[in-house]
């Protein structure tokens, strides 16, 4: 009979492994599953991972597409892995996101047409501040209230989405638009415009505000006392209130950061890539995110392939999309087996398996 | 002579690693009282759960009434008639007496009849217990006794009682061997394991005694000394601690009227404690089990603050600071509960040193942490206290129980604190190693330092402490000098035998 142990403490190796056999299974299922629909399975994976970096034909397109889509992926997850350590579960990055892109956007257009080398910077900030404000709502409620997180911040995730839709078309919409929705176009606004800083690499300031964050990510939580105490608290609460943290510190820190860096990848999207607030600018970037944070086992270096990674697969999509006629559900569902196949191979880091009859020790 | 009840001839069982039970083999009689005794890890618990079905041994035979015995799970165990008392109870707090019994029943009576049977055996075996009320609200003696009866509901004849006295007052105590005795004269075998000799020599016909796995003797308790029993379940004589001759100096801790809310539903709230510690002196506080023993740690370490002028150091109002606080000041803590609360269980060896370490003991730069140097200080804990551990990088769930005490106790003491609160400092740990942590408690108190310890071993509480106080019901008695303390004041202390009555014995 089968069954399984304990470990005694963590697989290290199994730690670095059950992302490498996640990504696999997902491939063998998904080549299954793209066989049923009757689409060559081999050729659709190829197409997914291979061909968005190195086919002659799309890759000088969706290479610097890995960056600007990998870049908010990162931003989000770093600050969401962070609150995950401590056992906080933001869930609503996604809203934190849309709200980022409001504010930064808004304080941005209040100064229209000004062509002062501030106006992105206050951008960055204002967005920054948006998101972090956002997030402050669960945290204040968690504390005073005693209020699940998991569940005001999804629920201020579709509050974000509706207020995105009217302002998108009232209050920010742009008065030169011809009664269209949506904002003015930042790329036609050289002050406010999140361009690409290497041509053809996809490279923006919201790439480089991620790699930034995962080095101060990796410091913090492997060097720093607030760090430890974040993971203390994550691991054993009791303990940490032994110790002396706070716990109302830990939420207000690890909301505030998470709905921060959201709230920057909002306004880095909006001000880049996606050019102007729309009703749909935001593409779930805050809810992939949580599947990148898991992916990259919580950890900064892992987060950042993780991100190329999810980025990849989305790029991979769209062109199996485009190419073989994949359905959009079958990528999206793609991508979500990754996550599922993830957690199955975790058990056997805190588990190892075992043959033959129970034994109590 | 009475018959064999139960013979265990050449039982082994191996865990990789370590030979839990070689080749031990004694015979339990009808109505005999047997003891089985032994350190921590020298392989009781095995043994007994080899009896109960739990464990299947890897050789050796069991009989039992002469007809093979070989229960595959404790329910075949419980059909032949053993029945087990746990050391740690498994009853649950929301519901009645009565349901917890018929939880643990293959087939319950109808409610009604199930208390009324409750009723008869408490009655006859003087455990008067309520069927209707909330196991929550009972105390520990009292949970003893649901355990206990949904036992003798099974009518059994062989009663296995797994350190039944660790949570109840003396006087609580005496009335269980009445209970004991009174179900051995009708023939039930017990067999009683524990590692309290004096408690062995006055209830136990026979003793079979375990060392590192294997039997060392079997022999009549009554007719050995404790020292002699002493030595054979250790091996070799070890060195009882030593208390220093020390002035006492000033008062360091000043509790006054200190009164908390309790934490939970379950909790106990603490009433009007009040007490001085001196430098250089040790105050033991007794008292059973959820007696707000948890409660004081967490008012005194700083997890639960009070008004500031409640708990004073050396004058100073410290009672409504956090533990880092107080930390800073050199109030340091232990509490009971190694894994989850003194340590964070997946955390390293070095990581929990920094749990409480991090500030007194300078391990961060501009709240940066200095791993070599944490790194340093676990190690010297793990030095200085013999804590047996592959290296300062494995996690704390890793270690045994003992260790890992040895090792929260030993990262408190190296920080040289001014005053220390530990709660059950030695619980867990082997006779050789809880000998060595109360030496290095004296040595704190002979350099100065104040102590509390909190425990429920009164034996350890007799050996440090210079003034006993007992919890009852989270009120604090009136502390008392150890010498001249007899056992019978302490009982009373820790509220006598609450409402307990004595086995009709005659009836």
């Amino acid at each position: 009979m089968l069954r399984l142990e304990k470990r005694p403490q963590p697989s290290q190796l199994w730690m670095v492994l059950s992302p490498i056999i996640a990504v696999f299974l997902t491939m063998i299922v998904g080549g299954i599953m793209f066989a049923i629909l009757g689409k060559p399975p081999f050729e659709a994976i190829k197409v997914i991972f291979w061909d968005p970096l190195f086919n002659d034909q799309f890759a000088a397109y969706s290479r610097p597409q890995l960056l600007v889509k990998a870049g908010p992926l990162i931003l989000i997850a770093i600050g969401l892995s962070i609150g995950f350590k401590a056992g906080i579960w933001n869930i609503g990055a996604e809203g934190q996101y849309i709200m980022g892109a409001i504010c930064g956007a808004g304080a941005g257009l209040a100064f229209y047409p000004s062509e002062s080398f501030l106006i992105f910077p206050a951008m960055v900030l204002a967005g920054g501040l948006g998101g972090w404000a956002w997030a402050m709502v669960p945290a204040v409620l968690k504390t005073r209230f005693g209020t699940n997180e998991i569940l005001v911040s999804l629920m201020l995730t579709y509050v974000a989405q509706s207020i995105l839709i009217s302002v998108s078309s009232g209050l920010l919409r742009n008065p030169e638009g011809m009664g269209f929705p949506g904002s003015r176009n930042f790329k036609q606004w050289d002050a406010a415009f999140n361009a690409e800083l290497i041509a053809n690499t996809g490279l923006h300031w919201g790439v480089v505000t991620a790699l930034i964050a995962v080095i101060g990510a990796y410091l913090l939580m492997s060097r720093h006392i607030m760090g430890f105490n974040i993971r203390l608290t994550g691991e054993a609460p009791r303990a940490a209130r032994f110790s002396g943290v706070k716990p109302a510190r830990v939420v207000f820190f690890c909301l505030g950061i998470a709905g921060l860096l959201a709230g920057a990848a909002g306004l880095f999207e909006v001000t880049g890539p996606a050019g102007q607030l729309t009703g749909s600018f935001n593409a779930g970037y805050g809810f992939t995110a949580i599947i990148v944070a898991f992916l990259g086992r919580l950890h900064p270096v892992g987060i950042l392939l993780a991100g190329l990674l999810m980025a990849l697969t989305y790029i991979g999509g769209e062109l199996a999309q485009l190419m073989l006629g994949l359905p959009g559900a079958a990528i999206q569902l793609f991508q979500g087996m990754m996550l599922f196949f993830l957690l199955a191979a975790d058990v056997f880091t805190n588990f190892r398996l075992r043959f033959g009859k129970k034994g109590v020790a | 002579m009475n018959d064999v009840l139960l013979g265990l001839e050449g039982l082994t069982k191996a865990y990789p690693g370590v030979v839990a039970n070689d080749d031990v083999s004694f015979d339990i009689r009808e109505g005999e009282i047997h003891a089985l005794l032994g350190e921590n890890g020298a392989g009781k618990s095995t043994l007994v759960k080899m009896i109960y079905g739990l464990v299947k041994p890897d050789s050796g035979t069991m009989t039992l009434r002469g007809a093979a015995f070989e229960p595959a799970e404790p329910r075949a165990a419980r059909a032949a008639g053993v029945a087990m008392v746990f050391q740690h109870f498994s009853l649950f707090d929301a519901l009645s007496v009565a349901e917890n019994v018929a939880l643990g029943m293959e087939n319950p009576p109808k409610p009604r009849d199930l208390a009324r049977q409750i009723r008869e055996v408490s009655e006859t075996y003087g455990l008067p217990l309520d069927p209707g009320r909330t196991v929550g609200t009972l105390s520990a003696g009292e949970r003893q006794r649901v355990e206990i009866i949904r036992c003798l509901l099974q009518d059994p004849k062989l009663l296995i009682m797994d350190e039944p006295t660790s949570v109840l007052t003396p006087q609580e105590v005496e009335i269980l061997f009445e209970t004991l005795r009174k179900l051995a004269s009708e023939g039930t075998a017990i067999l009683y394991i524990s590692h309290k000799l004096e408690e062995i020599r006055s209830l136990c016909d026979h003793a079979t005694i375990l060392r590192l796995g294997k039997k060392v003797a079997t022999c009549t308790p009554a007719e050995a000394s404790a020292r002699e029993l002493a030595e054979m379940m250790v091996g070799a004589s070890f060195e009882t601690p030593q208390k220093a001759d020390r002035p006492l100096g000033e008062v360091m801790l000043d509790v006054r009227g200190l009164s908390l809310p309790a934490p939970g539903a379950f909790g106990t709230p603490l009433r009007e404690i009040s007490f001085q510690v001196r430098a250089g002196e040790v105050l033991g506080l007794g008292g059973v089990a959820g007696n707000g023993q948890d409660e004081l740690l967490a008012a005194l370490s700083g997890e639960r603050t009070t008004g500031a002028d409640v708990i004073r150091l050396r004058d100073q109002p410290i009672g409504n600071m956090g533990p880092t606080e107080r930390r800073a000041l050199g109030v340091l803590s232990g509490p009971e509960e190694r894994l989850g609360h003194a340590a964070a269980p997946d955390m390293s060896l070095v990581e929990n040193a920094v749990l409480t370490g991090a500030d007194r003991m300078g391990l961060l730069s501009g709240g940066f942490i200095n791993w070599p140097k944490s790194k340093g200080f676990a190690e010297d804990v793990i030095r200085t206290f013999d804590v047996r551990t592959p290296g300062s990088g494995t996690a704390a769930r890793a270690l045994s129980g003992g260790n890992l005490q040895k090792f929260v106790i030993g990262r408190e003491v190296l920080q040289s604190p001014e005053v220390l609160i530990v709660n059950q400092p030695t619980w867990g740990v082997d006779a050789a190693a809880a000998a060595a942590i109360r030496q290095a408690l004296l040595n704190l108190a002979a350099n100065g330092a104040a102590l509390v310890v909190i425990s429920q071993d009164l034996d350890e509480l007799m050996e440090v402490s210079d003034r006993f106080g007992a919890l009852n019901e989270g009120r604090l008695s009136d502390l008392r000098p150890v010498d001249g303390l007899t056992v019978e004041e302490i009982g009373l202390m820790m509220g006598g035998a609450h409402d307990m009555e004595v086995a009709h014995v005659d009836a």
